[in-house]
């Protein structure tokens, strides 16, 4: 927070002033408010906060993930080539993310959006193919009601799409703020907040492919 | 530098910009990234993610490396993640991200660690069909 | 088809979800709604509703917020307290063949409302209410971080209040106990609405808590005066910042555990059940790594409202800042490693055991600590015994007892015996009313003429100091001699008619601590009566030595007209010490956020969707999600959320506070 403190008399902050001498100076005269100064890091910190929601639930899948209650198994269920697409797809959607950032800080807009519209494609196609894995797990039998593993991958694997989505509807939410209002300020600590999510989605991901899916396989 | 529409009331000037000059005020992932350090985030994240999948898709190694193999890969990556799409370092936010993300790290590993060792033993002592003699 | 009409519309809520069987609820319900009336009355005669919503109900002000808080925690100790006289009175009567007057399916939610309301309804308003109202002025600051985001934390917690309160009048509440372990709590064995008004109460009101916890956590971060560095703040500043730590980091935790409950119930998910690999272990894991620092949450910014009113009613620095500082750090992080503690008898073994035992007994050393530096700071001090000082003398006798019996509780062999029996019951409230409530005791008498600009009344507080004192005693004490002879908790009627004395004493207690809420609240009301007399016009009553008694009483909507500088711990001490001169000239128009409604119609339709789940009415459900949606995102369209307070106001205020000043010889 920068602020300019007048003329300081005799005192400087931080150094005591010997008795007798002109008081330090008590007082700012030249406030700047700054605007979004905590933005950053209490977006930051929320994320921390969501890193915790996803321990409790990769803990409860470490804890019932074996407990498939004469159900199916991961390695019957797993099909790691689509997952390795899926990974693909939100990788992709990483690095086109990381474009729109440098497009923003060069100021240029129409990039900035392309960019953006790449990135919500491939986050959309990583969604659709996880509701076509999901679908067709339940079409075999295998919801999360079948037994302790399936819950687990479902809430742990679900919760992970729902919180790409609410990234995707946010990512289509800025475009429209940006077409209407250009990069401004507050533009762009939203597009630089929506960054630390995205990737921060890609970080959970690595933990769900190899924790669940590659770590299944191997059973 | 970049373009920046002045919005209505703003009491200060020249400050908001994402990271720009002032640490307090960038992403925590404080600096911006360049298109290099993209790319190599990108290759090596490729790289690390390939791996794993091929191991055990492949079935070259035997289940214990396997395991050990993978998942220190996966810490490799995120720390990968971390840096290179994150930018997180020691001086973001004056080091506040730093100490927030150990701290929530300690946090999870003791909880994750804990649970896995706690429910362990009360698996192994409070299923049934367990003889109670031989409790440790 | 009727009924299929009926069912869409109203879901599984019918006319025989209210309670009109029910005596004492529907006698409850009158007076409620009585008294509900009258107060909407008096607002529209005296044309307040404007007001309410421009100044209160949509206000970014964190003092503002902080008042509505500690205004939602009295109505909820209200209510929280009811059940505990119902309980104490009925365990009094019941024995001999006498069944009470509760019957079993009363009881168990009376037991299970009074631990949810006191601790979620309760002690977090409270709490958060101090922090949010001290915190910005006692770091030289204009606000929290995030004005909107306090306001909208508040009013979700306040949704979460209005969801258990519904729950009194439609339908019923949970009977699990307030941590409601399944299988008791899942579908099977609680197939109606109690345990979901439990599950989306908490829901509601954990969002708004965790925000509040980043808001704070920033505010101290980001926000702190030039010149103020980490270790130049003041305790209850770190006492908070440590509390929201704390918050961030583990309510999360409870969200998940709740919404894995919650899938249980609505989606046929296996996370607890008994069948097909579930484990209700599990839960109480998970619940208890959110539990344990859950009440550190409450205790620390009580140990800094401890720390404040220690030094300034000794007249003396704080002895041992930097251990303070470094004990309340050590408690947050240990406070991950002992969770266990709450279930050593659920069968981990030895190994576990021991391990979780030694931690729990090493984590009453920094509190240790703490005491003996409040007892530094007072010896050789001049100590006045204002109400604030004798809350804290009657919170370190009390407290060091709780705290006694929890490290005896933290031998799991001992804990074998005393598990779930009234020794526990004694422990947790000795340490939760002696250190908690006392603290917030001392913080309201501390803080309140800053708020109002006018003292308590002191004699009043004596009296309620005295009965709180005395009945606690009264009430707890023969619950540690029924513990020890091995009486359970959460039991209703008794057989051995030997027990029954110590339960007519703690009713006794339970009296007398009704007489000390009474006298609180009379104190309230002649201190309102009689706010000339007790008057604060300096701003500064107690010869206090941190930021917020530089300020009027109240403080002006922006707190400070110049941020302030700091040079030293105790910063207005210092000021005053070194010839600080308030400011009377040079004055610049301020930047203020402004007020917004869309706090509270977004908990409101948050609320909305809590009470649509719970009762399956799946269209209100999904049309309160949209509105969710959609107002949340078009508030983000809203770029003009600012303003300035004009020169000619600041100048304004400022001379009436110099006028005010001069006044006082």
């Amino acid at each position: 927070m920068t602020t300019t403190v007048e003329a300081m008399h005799g005192g400087h902050a931080g150094h005591d002033t010997p008795r007798g001498a002109t008081p330090p100076v008590f007082h700012v005269t030249d406030d700047h408010a700054h605007e979004g100064a905590s933005t950053a890091l209490g977006f930051w910190i929320y994320l921390m906060s969501d890193c915790l929601i996803f321990a409790v639930l990769f803990a409860t899948y470490g804890v019932l993930g074996t407990s498939y209650a004469a159900g199916p198994t991961p390695k019957e269920l797993f099909d790691l080539k689509l997952v390795a697409l899926n990974t693909s797809m939100l990788l992709f959607s990483s690095i086109t993310y990381g474009f729109a950032m440098l497009a923003m800080e060069k100021g240029r807009t129409a990039q900035t959006q392309g960019w953006l519209a790449i990135t919500l494609l491939f986050g959309l196609a990583f969604l659709g193919i996880e509701l076509f894995e999901f679908a067709h797990m339940i079409h075999e039998g295998a919801g999360p009601w079948r037994s302790a593993f399936l819950s687990s991958f479902f809430t742990l694997v679900g919760t992970h799409g729902l919180h790409v989505t609410f990234g995707s509807v946010w990512l289509v939410t800025l475009m429209v703020q940006v077409a209407r209002r250009g990069l401004i300020p507050a533009n762009r600590r939203r597009l630089m907040c929506l960054s630390m999510f995205w990737h921060f989605l890609d970080v959970i991901w690595i933990g769900v492919f190899t924790f669940v899916y590659l770590m299944g396989a191997l059973r | 530098m970049s373009t920046h529409a002045h919005s209505d009331h703003h009491a200060d000037h020249g400050h908001g910009h994402g990271g720009h000059g002032h640490d307090d005020h960038g992403h925590p992932a404080g600096a911006h990234g360049t298109f290099g350090s993209y790319m190599i985030g990108f290759v090596l994240s490729v790289i690390l993610t390939v791996i794993p999948f091929w191991l055990v898709m492949n079935g070259t190694l035997d289940n214990t490396t396997t395991t050990a193999v993978i998942l220190a890969l996966a810490v490799v990556q995120i720390i990968v993640h971390m840096v290179y799409f994150l930018h997180m370092n020691g001086r973001v936010e004056g080091g506040w991200s730093m100490l927030a993300m150990i701290f929530t790290v300690i946090v999870v590993v003791i909880m994750f660690a804990g649970s896995l060792w706690v429910m362990y033993h009360l698996n192994a002592n409070m299923m049934p069909g367990h003889d109670m003699s031989k409790m440790p | 088809m009727l009924e299929t009409l009926t069912t869409f519309l109203f879901g599984r809520l019918s006319l025989e979800s209210f309670p009109y069987h029910e005596p004492i609820v529907v006698a409850t319900f009158f007076a409620v709604m009585l008294g509900g009336i009258a107060l909407v009355a008096a607002l529209s005669y005296f044309k307040l509703w404007g007001y309410l919503w421009k100044e209160w109900f949509t206000t970014v002000d964190h003092k503002r917020i902080g008042i509505m808080y500690m205004i939602l925690g009295l109505i909820m100790l209200l209510r929280g307290f009811a059940d505990a006289i119902m309980m104490r009175a009925q365990q009094a009567i019941a024995f001999n063949g006498s069944e009470g007057y509760l019957n079993s399916h009363h009881f168990d939610q009376v037991f299970t409302a009074h631990g949810v309301i006191m601790i979620f309804f309760v002690a977090m308003p409270f709490v958060t209410g101090l922090m949010n109202y001290v915190v910005p002025l006692q770091i030289g600051a204009r606000d929290v971080s995030f004005p909107f985001l306090n306001n909208f934390s508040f009013w979700m917690t306040v949704g979460g209040a209005v969801l258990i309160m519904a729950s009194l009048f439609i339908g019923e509440f949970a009977r699990t106990g307030w941590l409601a372990y399944p299988p008791l709590s899942g579908l099977e064995a609680s197939p109606d609405v109690g345990v979901d008004y439990y599950i989306w109460a908490l829901q509601v009101a954990g969002v708004g808590t965790t925000l509040s916890g980043i808001n704070l956590i920033c505010t101290i971060v980001k926000m702190r005066a030039p010149g103020m560095t980490m270790m130049k703040m003041p305790v209850f500043t770190w006492t908070s910042l440590c509390t929201n730590v704390l918050i961030v980091a583990s309510f999360p935790i409870l969200t998940a555990v709740l919404v894995l409950l919650s899938l249980d119930r609505y989606a046929g998910t296996h996370f607890f059940t008994n069948d097909m690999g579930g484990n209700p272990m599990m839960y109480v894991n998970l619940i208890w790594i959110w539990g344990h620092p859950e009440v550190y949450i409450l205790i620390l910014p009580c140990f800094g409202i401890f720390s404040e009113v220690t030094s300034t009613f000794t007249g003396k620095k704080l002895f041992g800042y930097t251990s303070m500082v470094y004990a309340t750090v050590v408690i947050t992080i240990l406070s991950y490693l002992v969770w266990l503690h709450h279930f050593f008898t659920m069968g981990s073994g030895a190994s576990v055991n021991s391990f979780f035992g030694i931690t729990t007994m090493i984590i009453s050393i920094p509190t240790g600590a703490k005491i003996f530096n409040w007892l530094f700071t007072m010896y050789r001090g001049r100590i006045r015994f204002e109400l604030p000082m004798m809350w804290t003398i009657a919170f370190m006798l009390t407290f060091v007892i709780g705290g006694m019996t929890g490290v005896l509780l933290a031998v799991p062999p001992a804990d074998f015996v005393l598990h779930n029996s009234l020794f526990l019951i004694a422990h947790f409230h000795n340490v939760i009313i002696g250190g908690v409530l006392f603290g917030l005791f001392a913080g309201i008498y501390y803080w309140w003429p800053k708020a109002f600009g006018f003292r308590l009344d002191p004699f009043w507080g004596k009296m309620s100091f005295w009965f709180w004192v005395i009945g606690f005693y009264f009430a707890f004490m023969p619950l540690y001699v029924l513990g020890l002879m091995g009486v359970t908790r959460r039991l209703r009627v008794f057989e051995d008619p030997s027990l029954q004395i110590w339960f007519q004493i703690a009713a006794f207690g339970a009296v007398l601590i009704a007489l000390g809420i009474g006298s609180f609240l009379i104190q309230i009301a002649v201190s309102v009566l009689k706010r000339k007399q007790l008057v604060d016009v300096t701003g500064d009553p107690w010869e206090g030595r941190t930021l917020e008694w530089a300020t009027s009483s109240p403080p002006p909507d922006y707190n400070f007209a110049f941020t302030p500088v700091i040079h030293d711990n105790d910063a207005w001490w210092d000021m005053k010490k070194r010839g600080y001169a308030r400011p009377l000239e040079g004055f610049r128009p301020i930047h203020m956020p402004s007020n917004t409604g869309t706090g509270i119609i977004l908990a409101g339709l948050s609320t909305a969707l809590g009470f649509a789940l719970i009762w399956h009415i799946w269209w209100l459900a999904a049309l309160s999600f949209i509105g969710l949606l959609a107002v949340a995102i078009n508030h983000t369209f809203n770029y003009n959320r600012d303003f300035h307070i004009p020169v000619d106001e600041v100048v304004a205020t400022e001379n009436e506070r110099t006028r005010l000043l001069s006044g006082q010889v």
